[in-house]
């Protein structure tokens, strides 16, 4: 086995404001900072709106030729950061890398297909953004179009394609793609169940051809499928690297055990986001019977259990819980608790317990956002937990792989309570 | 299967040594990138080419009847139509060109921030766009030397050279707008001022030989003035003669933008991602 990818002391650091305005330098405002720091004096490293985070921090890695693997971790762990750098979109602050091989990355299926052109000459400008010669464009044109069975459609604008149509297509174009080393985030979870099945199918025959493939993705089904080796990334550091099924137990083990606190994931504005005046404390998934889980079978009562703390004084309190996509990440349902109605006091704590029924919910994951504020509905003293916590795992009875992998055997998330009233 | 030849180092802080070879490499998204921006500029809408035909040729109207019939500026004895078109050529090139391109990654946003290439390769097709419209006003121009019956001077074959001259131009514009652009995003505003601004500053509607000879050469550190100047001595010939001393200092002034643009978007072009 020859060395293919060798990572040394990676770092990455980013720079984050606190404040949710920042959201674009301007320069107006950064020539005003400047001449304030001038004639003030003041160091932009005691700015307390500003502060060092890093995303990955020290990693040592080297993968081998053939070697298939599967990086992962929770939101905010690193992955994206990784697979950018690996992709050679974001440059590593400290660090180094050594390719010896042609890199692909896919890191979203139809990047930079353009509406108003037909399905054909969008073939070709993805083909081209994803780094395809044109010849081998051109070679596998033919099996492009085919294996995305959108052929009568080919000299439609895009803009008039349905969703599915689109993104068969874009995933026809990328599953062409012939590079020694292959990047893949999480682009499998698109498309109706027949076409994932096909996409699997094809992943499968990339990676038994002896290429080298990283593959990011939040289902551990398909990790362990696809992948012999895994790495498991928390908070910018790589916890473990050895094969799949130590990596997927450790994982495991890991969310479990994994808890929420005052502090858990301030800081990261993608993964914690809250106005100060109140926080929460601990959140845990329980059983009926109050034990703690992260994975439920189909059909059980799920429990949510929350921890709060009032920093200042609050007019009530309201929980509410979010389940989210796992593919898409919009929300799909919530629930919303108006659960003490009397003031709290500054430093008052306490737990609710909310109870879900689970009946209705379909397998898959959720990943969870938890929201808790005053009890009005209009105040906007709030924390929340957005995809912080391991997400909510609903286990399909029987272990057929491509069950558990679709989110569903029917398709949606929940199912619906319907009967036939007549048939003519 | 492991080629040699495809061995990447990517290391912190360091700029890649095959950083042009790799432009290379890419050349064909680059022609697919332009392709695309021409191909929907131009698609379904009729609007787009009659509006690359209607804009030069109402700012051609409007500054004969204000600079050449009101306040009677001298022409050489070109007609001031001509006189006004030939410089509108390459202002409105420039003017395309860096409304076009300073947005251009902001535009492309969904591209840069899920996969790799050269960023140089955004700018440098927005550009390409711009040259079309371009092509499209040159043939109109050629109509208008038929309808006012005037023969070009021979120096009109040093146009490509001035044509790439304000390819340079623009370019150099661009990179830094562009690039700027994604870390303040006011810079946004500033781009409209720039076009408008310049339009007033650059020979377009008049001749540079009203400003006043000792301010001359002050004023060719406008880069657009040379190429203005480049363009009119070609089609005119002696009827609008070149200074060289103050074509020089405008060529100086373009390569400088240039390839300072070409440092300050290398430098920062690995962290755009972070930005956008």
């Amino acid at each position: 086995m020859s060395l293919i990818i060798k990572v040394e002391n990676l770092s990455k650091k980013y720079v984050i404001g606190h404040k949710a305005k920042e959201r674009y330098k301007t320069l107006r405002d950064t020539l005003a900072a400047s001449f304030k720091n001038f004639f003030v004096g003041k160091r932009k490293v005691n700015n307390p709106e500003f502060e060092d985070f890093w995303a990955l921090k020290d990693i040592d890695y080297e993968i081998n030729e053939g070697d298939r693997v599967g990086i992962i971790g929770r939101n905010g762990a690193g992955k994206s950061t990784l697979l950018k750098i690996l992709s050679r979109i974001t440059e590593p602050t400290t660090g180094k890398i050594t390719f010896k091989g042609r890199v692909a990355s896919l890191l979203e299926v139809g990047t930079g297909f353009h509406p108003e052109l037909t399905g054909r000459e969008n073939i070709f400008l993805n083909g081209a953004i994803l780094g395809m010669p044109k010849n081998d464009i051109q070679k596998k044109f033919d099996e492009i179009v085919e294996f995305s069975e959108v052929e009568k459609f080919l000299d439609t604008p895009v803009k008039r394609y349905s969703s599915g149509m689109y993104v068969r297509l874009a995933f026809a174009v990328a599953a062409h793609m012939e590079p020694e080393i292959l990047i893949v985030d999480e682009v499998l979870a698109v498309g109706d169940a027949a076409f994932q099945k096909k996409c699997l199918g094809k992943m499968k025959g990339v990676s038994e051809s002896g290429r080298t493939v990283l593959f990011v993705s939040h289902n551990m089904g398909a990790i362990e499928q696809l992948c012999n080796r895994g790495i498991l990334l928390d908070k910018g550091l790589m916890v473990l690297s050895s094969d799949t099924n130590a990596v997927l137990s450790k994982y495991r083990e890991f969310i479990n055990r994994s808890q929420v606190t005052e502090t858990s994931g301030i800081g990261n504005e993608s993964t914690r986001r809250g106005t100060g005046e109140l926080r929460i404390t601990s959140f845990q998934l329980l059983t009926k019977d109050n034990e703690p889980a992260n994975e439920f079978d189909l059909g059980s009562t799920i429990r949510f259990k929350i921890g709060y703390k009032a920093i200042e004084e609050l007019k009530g309190l309201a929980v509410a819980i979010f389940f989210k996509s796992n593919s898409t990440n919009e929300m799909i349902s919530s629930l919303r608790h108006e659960v003490i109605s009397m003031t709290l006091a500054p430093g008052n704590t306490g737990e609710v317990i909310i109870e879900f029924d689970g009946q209705t919910l379909r397998p898959g994951e959720y990943p969870l956002y938890i929201h808790i504020s005053e009890k009005s509905y209009y105040s906007n003293k709030f924390d929340l937990l957005d995809g912080y916590v391991a997400p909510l795992v609903i286990r399909r009875t029987g272990n057929n792989f491509y069950n558990n992998y679709v989110m569903t055997g029917n398709y949606g998330y929940f199912s619906m309570n319907s009967s036939v009233i007549s048939v003519e | 299967m492991i080629n040699d030849e495809y061995c990447l180092v990517v290391e912190a802080g360091k700029t890649e040594k095959n950083y042009w070879k790799d432009l290379w490499k890419y050349r064909e998204l680059f022609y697919f990138l332009a392709w695309r921006d021409i191909l929907v500029r131009y698609k379904q809408t009729i609007v787009g080419i009659a509006w690359s035909v209607l804009r030069p040729l109402l700012t051609m109207l409007v500054f004969t009847i204000v600079f050449g019939k009101l306040a009677k500026l001298p022409s050489n004895g070109v007609p001031y139509a001509i006189f006004v078109y030939s410089a509108m050529m390459p202002w409105q090139f420039f003017s395309n060109a860096l409304s076009e391109g300073s947005s251009s990654l902001i535009g492309n946003a969904n591209l840069i921030s899920k996969v790799y290439f050269p960023r140089i390769i955004i700018p440098a097709s927005t550009v390409i766009v711009a040259l079309v419209d371009f092509l499209i006003s040159f043939i109109l121009f050629l109509l208008i030397l038929l309808w006012y019956n005037y023969a070009p001077a021979l120096s009109i074959i040093a146009i490509p050279f001035f044509l790439l001259l304000s390819f340079f131009t623009s370019m150099g514009f661009s990179l830094w707008l562009c690039a700027l652009n994604v870390e303040y995003r006011d810079f946004r505003y500033i781009v409209p001022f720039i076009v408008q601004f310049g339009l007033y500053i650059s020979p377009v509607g008049f001749g540079s030989e009203i400003v006043p000879e000792k301010w001359r050469l002050l004023y060719s550190l406008n880069p657009m003035v040379g190429v203005i100047d480049g363009f009119r001595w070609s089609i005119s010939g002696n009827s609008c003669p070149l200074n060289p001393l103050n074509f020089f200092v405008s060529i100086a002034v373009t390569f400088i933008i240039l390839i300072s643009g070409i440092w300050y978007f290398r430098k920062t072009e690995k962290t755009f991602a972070d930005f956008i």
